[in-house]
């Protein structure tokens, strides 16, 4: 993993911007207040998110493959203890029986919170959220819902996972009306949108960047806080071009837009957190100001989220542009294990994709 | 031996399969270096390394008749004698019932006290059901309807199971127990509504006839894939466990539903987390134009219970009085032991699938003609009930006309009560409607206005 590391020029610590005034933060850091905070990595802020989850509403359930021991990523340490076996309990190796079971226990005012393994998992679960999660509010005439539902994965690259523990399968459910798609990107980022996730009254799916679990370190506010969803933060301000990612890619946009700094390019670094709906707004501002696009993603660039938002913010930003909208991403291929560095959309790739953007 | 031989290869293949064995209890600093499979392996899959140490530690002697490894889920005994378990028991698991053909009391059946009132309400019940399936199948085919699904052959099973449930207990339907919704006081203007898709759909116009829901009478609204309600249906009951509710869930499934894999995955869950479930099937030999016999090889589906541990019944579905029999007891040991129960109703899809099937493709018409008429449900139920001196012909006269009126009635409302608005085209997919969804609104607003040719005209903007 050191060695990955150092070969994608992941950085051992997230170093957030969060705290640094910008108007466009969402954060809950406000210096005025300056509530209680300690250095937590991100599978930590998941652990306390749950914890709060579960001490505020009894009627909060998590389960999934091995979550009663502490689960294979320790998120859910100490849940079964501190609130018992019939809150927190292991579930059956069997995606579609854990999201259809989540599906139904939301149904009847619960907060049904599953956990699938990995997101390379999630596809036997797909008709259950394709189908019955994304379509039970819709097709009952809201007699019904299911929002207590937040379904998380842990997603994304992690060194050595290849074809079936690295996927970054988020643009699938960004397909689905009715489901709502969030990424965090750091620590304090995932404990507050997890907890806004799991009290939101619509099905979530919350993929976690399980690189980052132990690798990202920030001040976790200790309290219960909330972040909001289809809010999108610039998380660095700039004038020449505007990035958009989300989740565990950002470090590497940023590493990239420290680089470009240095020869002179003023990079806008956006976060969008909420995949579905996305904050539009946001980003459309940022790219009317800075008149240039890049979005990068692990996913594979056909057919990625990324797409998405580049056809967006064409049809919203056409006479701005003043380059086309660049797209780094995983490749068309499957994810590789002794590939994955060539593979990865790296910081050089991102680097160099801003630079001939810039001088397009 | 040998069969420890494959049951510890199982392990192995188990523990190889298993897709996360190399994740298990990650530690937080773990270099490289230590990443060989190995060290994985022992940490990953302690429950298999934890049998094995069993298997090797185990004092062997000569008498394998003596011995028994204690094994997770209890003590496994050994034998010499290689013996395979048959793929099926030597006699077909029987089928309970109460009344004969003929509609006469069995003698020796357990049957469960039902009076008069009850009778008589579930054969009323029946009846509504065939004749509003006899009238919406024509509006269908005088191109009226959309789409219809009858439940001929069906009815007992319908009528008798809701029955025999009390209004708490959570309704997870496919599409052919609109029967149940009929029990629990759905009206028939509110069936011909759904079939409309007029404003007063609960559904808003949104799904295809027949998918009905109704949160006021626990009828949670049915969609279309086959079998999702079943882990679904667990999650409910496992709700109703928490809360400690004299309630249970109950899920209906046909049997070309039993081949998904969300029927497994229901069953095992509702076994696992003993949830007060009753799992009812409704064999009735077809799924569309799929015979069992190209379904399943199983005798049935109520075998399957078993391999999931799980208590089950298979039962006469065209037996009102056996149908009712046995809901009642399965609801009461679901809830009363907390665990689910599971009942095979032998029946038989006298109809064809929907409107847009013809089933004399596929199946011999003398075969319909025999269950529809010999083993004919409503018929059967009819001459015990007659036979107790709670019906009459003229009872019988009275009741299908003034249902047939009902329902003709019923129609002529329908057609004309206008369409839900253009607003809850985009209503319910969040529970706030988000902006995308709000421009598109208002996009679709002014191509409505521009070319109203291409829109229909019943649908107020």
């Amino acid at each position: 993993m050191a060695t990955g590391l150092t070969r994608f020029g992941r950085r051992m610590r997230w170093v957030p911007s969060v705290c640094n005034g910008r108007q466009f933060s969402t954060s809950v850091c406000d210096k005025d207040h300056n509530p209680p905070a300690k250095s937590f990595n991100l599978y930590t802020a998941i652990n306390q998110a749950l914890h709060i989850a579960m001490e505020t509403d009894p009627r909060a359930y998590v389960f999934g493959e091995d979550v009663g021991f502490g689960g294979v990523f320790r998120c859910t340490t100490g849940l079964a203890d501190r609130f018992g076996k019939t809150r927190v309990f292991n579930t059956p190796l069997c995606e579609q029986g854990i999201v259809g079971f989540a599906i139904g226990l939301a149904a009847m005012g619960n907060r049904a919170i599953a956990e699938i393994q990995f997101a390379d998992y999630i596809f036997p679960a797909f008709d259950q959220l394709v189908n019955e999660a994304a379509k039970f509010r819709y097709r009952s005439g809201n007699q019904f819902n299911c929002g207590g539902l937040t379904v998380r994965a842990p997603y994304g690259a992690v060194g050595h996972g290849a074809l079936y523990h690295s996927q970054s399968p988020e643009a699938f459910f960004c397909h689905v009306p009715g489901l709502k798609v969030v990424i965090p990107r750091s620590p304090r980022e995932a404990k507050g949108l997890l907890l806004s996730s799991i009290r939101d009254p619509n099905p979530v799916v919350f993929f976690e960047p399980k690189w980052l679990y132990r690798l990202s370190v920030e001040e976790v506010p200790e309290h219960d806080y909330m972040l909001p969803l289809s809010e999108a933060q610039v998380i660095r301000e700039g004038s020449d071009i505007t990035l958009v990612g989300w989740g565990a890619q950002l470090s590497i946009m940023e590493q990239a837009c420290i680089d470009a700094e240095k020869e002179g390019i003023s990079c806008e670094l956006i976060d969008l957190k909420t995949l579905i709906p996305w904050d539009k707004e946001t980003v459309e501002a940022s790219v009317r100001k800075t008149g240039r696009l890049l979005i990068s993603h692990e996913a594979p660039v056909t057919g990625g989220f990324g797409a998405e938002i580049a056809a967006s913010i064409v049809e919203r930003c056409f006479l701005r542009l003043e380059a086309p909208v660049a797209r780094v991403c995983g490749l068309d291929t499957p994810f590789p294990l002794v590939f994955e560095p060539l593979y990865m959309p790296t910081k050089n790739k991102v680097l160099d994709s801003i630079k001939s953007t810039v001088h397009y | 031996m040998a069969l420890w031989l494959t049951r510890s290869r199982t392990l192995v293949l188990q523990s190889l399969k298993r897709k996360h064995a190399f994740w298990a209890a990650a530690t937080p600093l773990r270099s490289s270096s230590s990443s060989s499979p190995n060290v994985f392996w022992v940490n990953g899959r302690f429950k298999s390394t934890f049998a094995m140490t069993q298997l090797h530690s185990l004092p062997f002697s000569d008498s394998d008749d003596e011995q028994a490894l204690d094994f997770p889920g209890g003590k496994v005994t050994y034998t010499s004698e290689m013996t395979f378990i048959p793929e099926s028991q030597e006699k077909r698991v029987p089928c309970y019932r109460v009344l004969d053909d003929n509609g006469d009391l069995l003698i020796g059946s357990n049957l469960h006290q039902m009076g008069k009132e009850v009778a008589r309400k579930i054969y009323n019940n029946m009846v509504t059901l065939q004749v509003m399936d006899t009238i919406f199948y024509e509006a269908q085919r005088q191109g009226r309807l959309s789409f219809y699904v009858t439940s001929s052959g069906e009815e007992a099973i319908n009528i008798a199971s809701a029955a025999a449930l009390t209004p708490d207990d959570v309704i997870l339907a496919q599409y052919r127990e609109p029967g149940v919704l009929l029990w629990r006081g759905f009206t028939l203007q509110e069936f011909t509504d759904q079939l409309y898709g007029n404003k007063g759909d609960y559904g808003k116009g949104r799904q295809m006839a027949i998918h009905y829901g109704s949160k006021k009478l626990n009828y949670v609204t049915i969609s279309s894939p086959l079998a999702t309600q079943l882990p679904q249906a667990v999650g409910i009951a496992y709700s109703l466990k928490m809360d400690k509710k004299d309630a249970c869930a109950v899920a209906y499934t046909g049997d070309g539903a039993t081949s998904e894999g969300d029927f497994h995955a229901g069953l095992n869950f509702a076994a696992v987390l003993e949830a007060p479930v009753v799992f009812i099937c409704r064999n009735n030999g077809w799924a569309i134009s799929t015979n069992i016999s190209e379904q399943f090889r199983s005798d049935g589906i109520v075998v399957k219970g078993q391999a999931y541990g799980i208590r089950g019944i298979r039962v006469d579905g065209n037996d009102a009085l056996a149908v009712y029999n046995a809901i009642s007891t399965a609801r009461e040991m679901a809830i009363t032991e907390q665990r689910p129960i599971l009942v095979e109703a032998l029946t038989y899809r006298v109809g064809h699938h929907s409107t847009s099937d013809d089933s004399t493709r596929y199946r011999p018409l003398h075969e319909i003609e025999y269950w529809k008429t010999t083993r004919n449900p409503v018929s059967r139920f009819r001459n015990w009930i007659e036979r107790n001196g709670w019906w009459s012909d003229e009872e019988e006269t009275d009741l299908r006309s003034s249902v047939k009126k009902q329902v003709m009635h019923t129609i002529q409302v329908g057609e004309k009560t206008e369409k839900p608005p253009v607003a809850d085209l985009f209503s319910d997919v969040y529970d706030v409607t988000p902006s995308n969804l709000r421009e598109q609104e208002k996009q679709l607003r002014q191509d409505m206005i521009k070319y109203p040719q291409d829109y229909p005209s019943d649908v107020p903007l």
